[in-house]
């Protein structure tokens, strides 16, 4: 099937689940990683369990903050 | 932010407008530390152009920390994607601290691809932009200083 990853597209097997993305994809430091699919945050505690679609729009967002 | 490694070349360049947006932002959200995203262009060598800043919501309101609102940056990620940028890092400012990470930025600074930029705002009509990049040696972060270039406007396009 076809999905849409950091606005790339791609073609990945059905069933693939986001947990397994984010490995296919080698995200670095992925424990720090946020994820939208079709701009609804995923909670890191399903990663696992939540299969993509054709046509999903995937996003990994860092989270960004700081402090002085 | 992409999952590919980047090349790193030190060198990134900002368009004066871009900085202005950032300094002008800082300076209406004082005392609170301000932050957005930064996004643009990467060539091939691996320098990138920011060419065009994002002013977010710092959803700690403080003069001492900053956390992005993620709705605010998911949001924004998918404005740079439709206008062909791509998502290059972000920028914070230090309202009573000089432009460099603190060990709280360091910290949080756990995208190995992304550029920070530091606006102090120490003395306020001198502001100071720096840009580093965060990565992690045997455990520790360690923040190296990038080529920070401030450019009146971008030729071909």
């Amino acid at each position: 099937m076809k999905i849409i990853v950091s606005g790339e597209k791609k073609e990945v097997a059905d069933n693939l689940t986001v947990a397994a993305l984010i490995e296919q994809e080698k995200v670095e430091t992925p424990q720090y990683v946020t994820v939208s699919v079709n701009e609804e945050f995923i909670e890191s505690g399903s990663f696992a369990d939540r299969f993509l679609h054709e046509g999903d729009e995937v996003e990994f967002l860092y989270f960004m903050g700081g402090g002085k | 932010m992409n999952s590919r490694k980047r090349v790193l070349n030190m060198r990134i360049t900002i368009q004066k407008s871009e900085f202005e947006k950032i300094y002008n932002y800082a300076l209406l959200q004082l005392p609170d530390e301000a932050c957005g995203l930064i996004a643009g262009l990467e060539m091939e060598d691996g320098s990138r152009e920011i060419r065009k800043v994002y002013l977010l919501t710092n959803t700690d309101h403080t003069n001492e920390h900053f956390s992005i609102d993620p709705k605010e940056q998911l949001q924004a990620v998918r404005e740079m994607r439709a206008e062909g940028l791509k998502p290059l890092g972000n920028w914070h400012s230090h309202p009573e601290t000089p432009s460099r990470p603190s060990e709280e930025d360091k910290r949080l600074a756990n995208d190995p691809n992304a550029s920070y930029l530091i606006l102090s705002l120490e003395e306020k009509e001198r502001p100071v932009l720096n840009a580093f990049h965060v990565e992690s040696v045997n455990g520790d972060k360690v923040a190296r200083k990038e080529e920070l270039v401030i450019v009146q406007e971008v030729e071909n396009g």
